[in-house]
């Protein structure tokens, strides 16, 4: 009887175990070069970071960075397959295998890091979380909100750090909680809200949705610290560690003034680190289980991140974001890579 | 030789139950029932394991830590510093807020649609047809952002409130309410009325048994509406009228003071109530019109009054019909009160399978405890229709 019993379950139980079997032991690196394409987590619309353009391309700095990923394993930028997700599936998406790779302006914070199952590899924008607010109210301060009402999206670090603000200033505030964010934003826009609030890259990109972008402010106070990385599944090391080497060629390809335009030359570059960089001199492509020319194949496609960071939020991009913090160290800002030797 | 002969027939009889097919039946339906257990403990196991090697938090003990978000509607004390678990009873109560009012309001609604539709004015039943065929065509989502997004377009900005007698403020940001505020001696008044109402369902028992006995008919409804009020009322002056309003005042941003009916929850009523009415009147008009024409002749050749046809001997009959497909619009009304996610009214779906899922993001066990609750306010709704309809069907002889 437990027998026969036992049997029917395996049988049952076939699929999902099998699933969850291999899902456990295969490598991610493994079943991504077996797919042929790797699957990646992005916003279902944020202008500058995730967003499809007039063509239905996906554009952003998190989509390249996804495309950065695809150009280091398979040499070929398109490569990936993006699954927009909003904030409140991203995690399940990751855990449940159904993405390899979230890369969708994620907060990197200890509860996401230690009891979610992910593994943040690094941060590709330096964020922090601002107001948007009419100009006409002639605010200075966030505390001066006191009693307004605030939009924002569930899910996010931003609905706690508004309760910690105000909570901290013994304020009162009505929040109006959206699960998505272009529910939100219409509700500001129709003036139910008298701020919105979201990370300030969020708050430039959304503002130019609105009805008239002029007549709308970011408040300069931040009132969080919020870095957005790229996150994977806990368990598999060498997947985590080719992520991560991923973002650090990214960033050190712009401190060695590799760029897309002269990455062909910088080959044959006397310079040590960039031979290093771009697989002419060492093995440092074994390690992740890739080739030696990884990073040449991530600058040749996609650029270096500062030319990417440019393109899509930056002075090439609408939203005409300044650099600040997002410099790299040597220009006064937090991106820091190590180095590749 | 002989034992076998004795041996045999024994073997075979005490292998025959195995060819009863009671017995087998039931075999094999202990054998699913092991199985299919065995299948859904397998799966929780699994879920345990796999969980715990990807190394995401089990288990129930977030519902004891602090939350550290506000919702914009409470009705139970809550503030940021609040457990996951108050969370849940935010998110629970402001659910059956809407479930209780929407199947109230659908209820009633449904019914005059109903009616309307049955009407012998052209111009009414047409109207009737046109909003049943119209709104239950499209998709409640579709409503529910229409409604909202009008509302807020519609109501004035809380600088230009729109001022309503006895204090009523109307702006986009919600419709503001002078909020009661007790004072002492109002419990005097409020014991004055449970009294009385108690001697009204007295009142009314007497003339029941009366009408019963004797055939004369009393207007107990009169009499009970005196009972209750005029006590009450009496209390209520001599103690100087216990009781004064706290005003909406405009603030800053918007008005402060008074309840504030959300514009969320008044969107998220009005698609409701619409979608389900739509509905409802369908299932009235059926209900009505089940009632054989012969049924109305009768009472009418008795010398019933139009007005006593209907309620004496059309509605019953006809609510046979109405209460059993009836409860499943008022779980469909429950349950699809969970839409509230997109237009951001803070419902059980909102702020514990969306924000704290998303916090804690312990989904397993979120979703098991938000998919439990539906599941027990979907029975207890059922159970009490049932008991409803149970009542109501006695009514045949």
């Amino acid at each position: 009887m437990r027998h026969r019993t036992q049997i029917l379950t395996a049988a049952a139980l076939g699929l999902i175990a099998v699933a969850s079997a291999t899902h456990a032991q295969s490598s991610t690196l493994d079943s991504v070069k077996k797919r042929g394409d790797l699957r990646c987590g992005v916003n279902i619309g944020l202008a500058g970071f995730s967003a499809p353009d007039d063509k239905g391309e996906w554009t952003g700095l998190d989509v390249d960075f996804c495309r950065a990923v695809a150009s280091a394993i398979f040499k070929d930028p398109t490569k990936v397959k993006f699954v927009p997700l909003s904030a409140k599936e991203r995690f399940t998406a990751l855990q449940s295998g159904e993405i390899d790779l979230l890369s969708r302006n994620t907060t990197w914070t200890m509860s996401r890091d230690t009891q979610q199952g992910l593994a943040f590899v690094g941060v590709t924008y330096y964020d922090g979380q601002g107001f948007l607010v009419k100009k006409s109210l002639d605010l200075k301060s966030v505390a001066q909100l006191a009693g307004a009402s605030i939009c924002m999206q569930t899910g996010t670090t931003n609905e706690l750090n508004v309760a910690d603000y105000f909570r901290t200033r013994s304020l009162t505030y009505n929040p109006v909680v959206f699960e998505k964010n272009e529910e939100a934003v219409a509700a500001f826009n129709l003036g139910r809200c008298d701020a919105y609030t979201t990370d300030a890259s969020g708050l430039y990109a959304q503002r130019i949705k609105l009805a008239d972008p002029s007549a709308y402010v970011v408040l300069p106070e931040i009132i969080s610290k919020e870095p957005l990385g790229p996150a994977v599944r806990q368990g598999d090391d060498q997947w985590a560690n080719l992520v991560q080497w991923t973002l650090f060629a990214w960033l050190n390809a712009e401190g060695l003034g590799v760029t897309q335009e002269n990455v062909d030359e910088m080959i044959n570059s006397g310079n040590p680190e960039i031979r290093r960089l771009l697989g002419t001199e060492g093995e440092y492509g074994l390690g992740i289980g890739l080739d030696n020319d990884w990073a040449y194949q991530i600058v040749k496609n996609v650029g270096n991140y500062g030319q990417s960071f440019e393109r899509n939020v930056g002075k090439g991009s609408r939203l005409d974001i300044a650099r600040d913090q997002n410099k790299l160290w040597k220009d006064g800002g937090l991106h820091y890579a190590p180095p590749i030797r | 030789m002989a034992s076998t002969r004795n041996g045999s027939p024994q073997e075979t009889q005490s292998f025959a139950w195995l060819y009863d097919p009671r017995t087998r039946g039931i075999i094999l339906q202990i054998a699913l029932l092991v199985g299919v257990a065995a299948f859904f403990i397998e799966i929780g196991l699994n879920t345990a394991a796999n969980l715990n090697a990807q190394n995401i938090a089990t288990g129930f003990g977030f519902l004891d830590r602090t939350a550290g978000f506000d919702i914009s509607q409470t009705l139970v004390p809550y503030k940021s510093t609040s457990t996951y678990g108050q969370v849940f009873w935010v998110g629970l109560t402001n659910t059956l807020l809407v479930a209780v009012i929407g199947i109230v309001l659908a209820t009633v609604f449904g019914f005059v649609i109903g009616l309307a539709r049955l009407s012998s004015n052209w111009l009414v039943a047409r109207l009737g047809t046109v909003y049943v065929e119209t709104i239950r065509n499209v998709p409640l989502l579709l409503q529910l952002l229409a409604w909202y997004f009008t509302l807020l377009i519609a109501l004035p900005s809380p600088d230009a409130a729109l001022e309503l007698p006895l204090g009523v403020g109307v702006t986009n940001r919600g419709l503001y309410l002078p909020a009661p505020v007790w004072e002492p001696g109002l419990g005097a008044v409020l014991i004055a009325a449970l009294a009385g109402i108690a001697g009204a369902v007295a009142i009314g028992i007497w003339a029941r048994r009366k009408r019963l006995a004797t055939g004369e008919q009393v207007p107990a409804f009169w009499y009970g509406l005196a009972v209750v009020v005029m006590p009450a009322l009496v209390v209520f002056l001599s103690l100087g009228a216990p009781i004064s309003f706290e005003y909406p005042t405009p603030g800053r941003f918007n008005l402060d003071g008074g309840i504030v009916l959300l514009p969320e929850l008044m969107a998220l009523l009005l698609g409701l109530t619409l979608y389900t009415a739509a509905f409802i009147a369908e299932i009235v008009r059926s209900g009505i019109e089940a009632v054989p024409r012969g049924q109305k002749e009768a009472a009418a050749a008795l010398g019933l009054h139009p007005w006593q046809v209907q309620r004496l001997v059309v509605i019953p009959q006809a609510m046979r019909v109405i209460i059993p497909p009836l409860t499943n619009q008022y779980l469909n009304l429950t349950k699809n009160s969970s839409l509230a996610v997109a237009i951001g009214y803070p419902d059980l779906v909102s702020v514990f399978a969306g924000t704290v899922l998303n916090q804690t993001n312990q989904a397993v066990e979120v979703i098991l405890i938000t998919m439990g609750v539906y599941l027990a306010i979907s029975l207890l709704t059922a159970l009490l229709m049932n008991w409803f309809n149970a009542r109501m069907a006695l009514v045949e002889r």
